[in-house]
This record gives structure tokens, C-alpha cells and sequence, in this order.
């Protein structure tokens, strides 16, 4: 953006019009930002970096030598102790449970969503209005603050103590962003598009599986990375309704190891810290571009 | 006759289907049949559980036993009754109001500082947005608590720089809030992106004339960036301030409302309520005065947004 900006003032203005703009800033200005920010980035990634490094450390040695970021003897000792995990269960277990609650949720959430948007951004019907003002309402409503009733319903319904109250609600468009994301991305698409399908023949549900859906498959990602995201790292709702230490999830495995009397095998921890979030990690390195993308899509709107 | 009966029932039942299918075939059929998703999901998940808080708030409620009517008796011990209820609303007030502004600023800082890009500003930016992306999950918060333990990292380091120190900084009602606001500012990389992407949306003839006009770049800033910047800033504002009020898990896993109840969270004592004390009736009601505070919050930042927010329209 600031390439095509400086481009397009170049040919605007004349030469020496730009003297004043491009101000060649002073080699120790340069330096010092470059001190700055390089600090500050290390600054910023030093509690991860330092528990990576510490995860490789021995146990005794992980708060004794804090201070010190590279190890003295490396083991890989805490992570094959981390994974024995907790009363029999081992820790793989509760990474393959993150992993079924946060793809079932997530698929549920894109497909629902998706097709809200649809419905809202292409179709008119009575009380489009309405269901968009309660769509963007949902975004604002503080739905934690349920929690209470929430559970108490979900009682009612014979759903605690399973992975219902976890996955069900997500497969019925109840988080707003996501149905903002894709109504944003379906705006852009030309609505000749539609009246071609139509004139073709296509039904308005054909429109949307053939025509609509697959135009936004890159809401279709970010929508899944953020979902998964999310739900991986969903801790309230796990500890509310899963009760059996075999049907944990990472999240709420990770908490048992802070509970005093579970274990005191601090590098362990740190080592499962580590495992746990390199799903994220990943998702970081390879989607960064559709990351900054989900962000500010629904953030810049004022 | 028997044949005939089967043919005709066929030729309606065709006919019906036929006219079934064009019935949902109109637009406006299709509308709510594709938006029908959020109609339950709404109900059944966010309408229903509302509604039912809202009475459950007027009960006693044991979980374990049914409600029963008590009027507004919950309210009324709440407000009058309850020093716990207002601390924990106090120390809420005071994380959101110190962490939200703190990480917005922070993060227009950067974005201003990455606006220009230099060989290693694609480094900077994963150094600042990573923390944002992590932040959230348990791995942090349990590493978070590790860390401002007495033997942690942070007196580890401080010991490094000739600064003995073996000061509990989640011991002490004085620095234990800020253990939690620190995690919450380490994350503002999520809005710095939104500033960056913003920023880069102001058009650049802007700053050509500003800058043919003699102003300086902080002249610049205050008069061009920042009020374009203002309706983002007003966006994320609300919408971080509602999410700081329900702050949970960091403050369940780090510090447990601990010590003195100097760090308990609205959220969190209402989570003791219902599933600890299990007063799920009074919790309720709790719920219902967090939404008026939320509520009000909102309105009032809405109210003071025609005096600071740039708007194109007027």
C-alpha cells in the first residue's frame, strides 16, 4: 500500500515538491529504531521463547536456572513424562479430544454461517432486517454472562456431562463474527452472478452451494482458522461440562497440572504448555495472511 | 378401485410435492430456510437461557432443588448485602479501564512505527501479532503463573540486572492485578494489525498537502492520522471493553481471585456462585446487574463518540 502511495506521489508532484516529504532520516535515527524495535520484539516473544528452551531442560533445574535461557544439558525427558499424562490417561488422549471438539465445532460453525450470510447478504425475505440487527447484536451481547442458565438449560436438556453443550450450538451460526466475515466477503461478489445461476436454472440453495460458496473460499479459510482456533483454546465451557479426566480436553488437562497435588513436575508442564500450543503455532506460520485478514475485516468497520 | 385410489393419491401426492417445491423454491421461502440455522440457534441457545436467567434471578435456586420465588430479595443482597459482589466489581472496573486503553495505545504505537516499511518489518510483525495469537490459551496462563512466581523468570531476570528480588508479584494484593493486566496489554498485536491495515487506508495525498502546508510528521499525526484512526479506536474500544468485563480463565488459572480477593473477577465469583455455593438463582441475578454495567458502559462510550469520533456524514 505505501509502495503504491509513494509511486503515486512521485508522479504527481515534481521533484523538488518531494524534498520536504522524504526527509532522509538521520543513520542514528535508523539505528536507534532498529534497537528499538529488534528489543522489543525479543521482548515480546521472550516468555515463549523461554519456555521452549526451558521445556527442554531437566526438571530440577527449570526454576533454579530461570535466569538462564539455553539449557545446560538438554533432555527430552519432560516431554516423555508430560505425555504419560494424568490417573492413566495419557496425554495424546486429550490432544485427540481438543481435536474432535474443535473440528466438529468448527465445521459446524463455517457450514451455518456461510449460509446465514447467504441468507442475509443475497436473499429478501421479512425480517431480514431484524435477524441482521440480532446477528450483529450477538457480537456485542456478552453471552458469557449466560453461563449460569446456559448450563441449567443444557441440564434440562440431558446434555452436561457430554460434548454436546461444546459442538451443537456452533452448528447454528450463534457467533456473529463469523457470519459478519462472510456477509463482508459475499457483498463483494457481483450480484449478475446470482441472476446467471438463476437464469441457468439453479434453485436458490444451488446458488448458494455452486455459485456463492465456492467464490468464498478464502472467508471458507480464515472463517475455519479462527473458529479453530478459538475452540482449542475454549477452557470455560470444558471445565462446566466435562467431568471424566478421560474426556478432557488439552485445555482443561494443562489447568489439572497447576492444581496443587497433581504433580509438582514442573518441566513436564511446560513441556505439555509447549505440545499444546503448537497447533496454533502452525496455523500462525502457514495462515498468517488470512489471520491479519479475519482481523481486521471485522475490526476496521466503525 | 383400489388401483384408481392409489393413481390419484399418487397424482395429489405429486401435486403436493410439486407445489412443496416451488413453495420453497421462492425467495423469500429460501430466505428463511437458509437463515433458519441462526433462528434456532439464537432461541434455543442465547433467547431461552436469557429468559430463563431472567426468572431464575427472582428464585432461590440450589441447582440441586428446584427455584423458588423469592421476589427481588436477590437484588436487593446484592446491592446492599454483598461487599464481595462490589470489590469483585471494582477490581473488573479497574482491570478493563487500565488494560484496554493501555493495550489500544500500545498497539497504535507499533502500528505507527511498522506504518514505513523497512527489510525487518515483516520480523517486527510476527514478533508483536504472536502474542495476540497465543495469548488466550491455558498453555499461557499456566506459564504466566510460573513465571511470576517467587523463583520465576521475572525475578530470575531481575536478579540478572543486580536486582535481588524475591518478591511474591502474585502474593501481593498490590502487584497481583498487574501480573493480569500485563498479559492482557502483551496481547494488543490483534489491534495493532487493525490500526496497520487502517493506517494504510488513509489516502497519501493527505499527508502530501499537510506536509507542502509545513507540518511536521507529529502534526501530522495528531491531525491526520489520528482522527481517521478515531472510528477504529471507537470499535475496538467497545468492543475490548466488553470482553474485559468477562475476562475468566486468566484470572481462574493464574491467580483464583487471589490474594484477599484483591484480583477476583466479577466473572469468577459468579462462576463460586453458581458451581461452588451453588446459588444458581442469585448468580443469576449477579449475571443481569453485570449486563446493566456492561450495558451502561456501552451507552456512555456511545454517548461521548460524536465528541471524539470522526465522521464523514457530518
Amino acid at each position: 500500500m505505501s509502495m503504491t502511495r509513494s509511486h503515486r506521489r512521485k508522479a504527481a508532484a515534481p521533484k523538488e515538491l518531494l524534498a520536504p516529504v522524504r526527509r532522509p532520516s538521520s543513520r542514528l535515527a535508523r539505528l536507534a529504531y532498529y534497537i528499538l524495535m529488534v528489543a522489543s520484539s525479543l521482548l515480546m516473544l521472550y516468555p515463549i521463547i523461554w519456555m521452549v528452551f526451558s521445556s527442554f531442560k531437566p526438571t530440577d533445574q527449570v526454576f533454579s536456572t530461570a535466569g538462564q535461557l539455553i539449557p545446560r544439558q538438554w533432555t527430552l525427558a519432560n516431554y516423555t513424562n508430560g505425555m504419560k499424562g494424568f490417573s492413566g490417561v495419557p496425554f495424546w488422549r486429550f490432544l485427540v479430544n481438543s481435536l474432535i471438539i474443535s473440528a466438529l465445532a468448527t465445521v459446524g460453525t463455517v457450514l451455518s454461517s456461510a449460509i446465514v450470510a447467504y441468507a442475509l447478504s443475497r436473499l429478501r425475505f421479512r425480517g431480514r432486517k431484524l435477524l441482521f440487527v440480532l446477528v450483529l447484536g450477538t457480537m456485542m451481547l456478552p453471552a458469557q454472562v449466560l453461563l449460569v442458565p446456559q448450563y441449567l438449560w443444557y441440564e434440562r436438556l440431558g446434555w452436561t456431562n457430554s460434548y454436546l453443550p461444546l459442538i451443537v450450538p456452533y452448528w447454528f451460526a450463534i457467533q456473529g463474527f463469523f457470519v459478519y466475515l462472510f456477509m463482508s466477503f459475499m457483498n463483494d461478489i457481483p450480484r449478475s452472478f446470482d441472476e446467471a445461476a438463476k437464469l441457468d436454472g439453479c434453485s436458490y440453495y444451488g446458488i448458494f452451494f455452486r455459485v456463492i460458496l465456492p467464490l468464498v473460499k478464502p472467508a471458507v479459510v480464515t472463517a475455519t482458522i479462527f473458529s479453530f482456533m478459538w475452540r482449542w483454546d475454549d477452557f470455560l465451557s470444558a471445565l462446566m461440562y466435562v467431568s471424566d479426566t478421560e474426556w478432557y480436553p488439552a485445555s482443561l488437562a494443562l489447568k489439572l497440572f497447576t492444581d496443587p497435588g497433581t504433580t509438582s513436575d514442573y518441566g513436564a508442564m511446560i513441556a505439555m504448555c509447549c505440545v499444546s500450543l503448537v497447533p496454533s503455532i502452525l496455523i500462525f506460520a502457514v495462515f498468517q495472511k488470512q489471520l491479519v485478514q479475519g482481523s481486521t475485516s471485522s475490526g476496521i468497520k466503525g | 378401485m383400489e388401483r384408481i385410489t392409489t393413481s390419484a393419491a399418487d397424482g395429489g401426492d405429486a401435486r403436493t410435492a410439486g407445489r412443496l417445491r416451488a413453495f420453497l423454491e421462492r425467495e423469500s421461502t429460501a430466505g428463511v430456510v437458509c437463515a433458519l440455522p441462526f433462528i434456532i440457534g439464537f432461541t434455543m441457545f442465547l433467547l431461552i437461557p436469557m429468559v430463563l436467567s431472567l426468572y431464575y434471578s427472582f428464585t432461590d435456586y440450589s441447582i440441586v432443588s428446584g427455584p423458588v420465588w423469592v421476589g427481588a430479595r436477590n437484588y436487593v443482597t446484592l446491592l446492599t448485602g454483598d461487599p464481595l459482589f462490589w470489590q469483585s466489581l471494582g477490581v473488573t472496573v479497574m482491570f478493563a479501564l487500565v488494560s484496554v486503553p493501555l493495550r489500544l495505545a500500545f498497539a497504535l504505537a507499533v502500528a505507527m512505527l511498522l506504518a514505513r516499511p523497512t527489510p525487518l518489518t515483516g520480523f517486527f510483525r510476527v514478533a508483536f501479532y504472536m502474542p495476540s495469537i497465543l495469548g488466550g490459551s491455558v498453555a499461557v496462563a499456566v506459564l504466566w503463573r510460573r513465571m511470576f512466581a517467587q523463583d520465576g523468570v521475572i525475578n530470575a531476570v531481575l536478579g540478572m540486572f543486580g536486582i535481588e528480588s524475591h518478591f511474591s508479584w502474585l502474593g501481593s494484593p498490590a502487584t497481583a492485578i498487574w501480573t493480569l493486566i500485563a498479559l492482557s496489554v502483551w496481547q494488543f498485536g490483534s489491534a495493532m494489525i487493525v490500526f496497520l491495515a487502517a493506517i494504510k487506508q488513509i489516502p497519501g495525498d493527505l499527508y502530501e498537502a499537510a506536509s507542502m502546508d509545513g507540518a511536521g510528521a507529529w502534526r501530522q499525526f495528531r491531525t491526520i492520522t489520528l482522527p481517521l484512526l478515531t472510528p477504529t479506536i471507537f470499535f475496538n474500544l467497545v468492543m475490548q471493553a466488553i470482553s474485559g468485563f468477562l475476562a475468566f480463565t486468566q484470572c481462574y488459572i493464574i491467580t483464583q481471585g487471589k490474594p484477599l480477593n484483591s484480583t477476583l473477577f466479577t466473572m469468577v465469583y459468579m462462576y463460586d456462585t453458581a458451581f461452588t455455593y451453588y446459588q444458581a438463582g442469585y448468580a443469576s441475578a449477579m449475571a443481569w446487574v453485570m449486563l446493566l454495567v456492561i450495558g451502561v458502559m456501552t451507552g456512555i462510550l456511545f454517548v461521548t463518540k460524536r465528541f471524539w469520533v470522526y465522521d464523514p456524514d457530518r
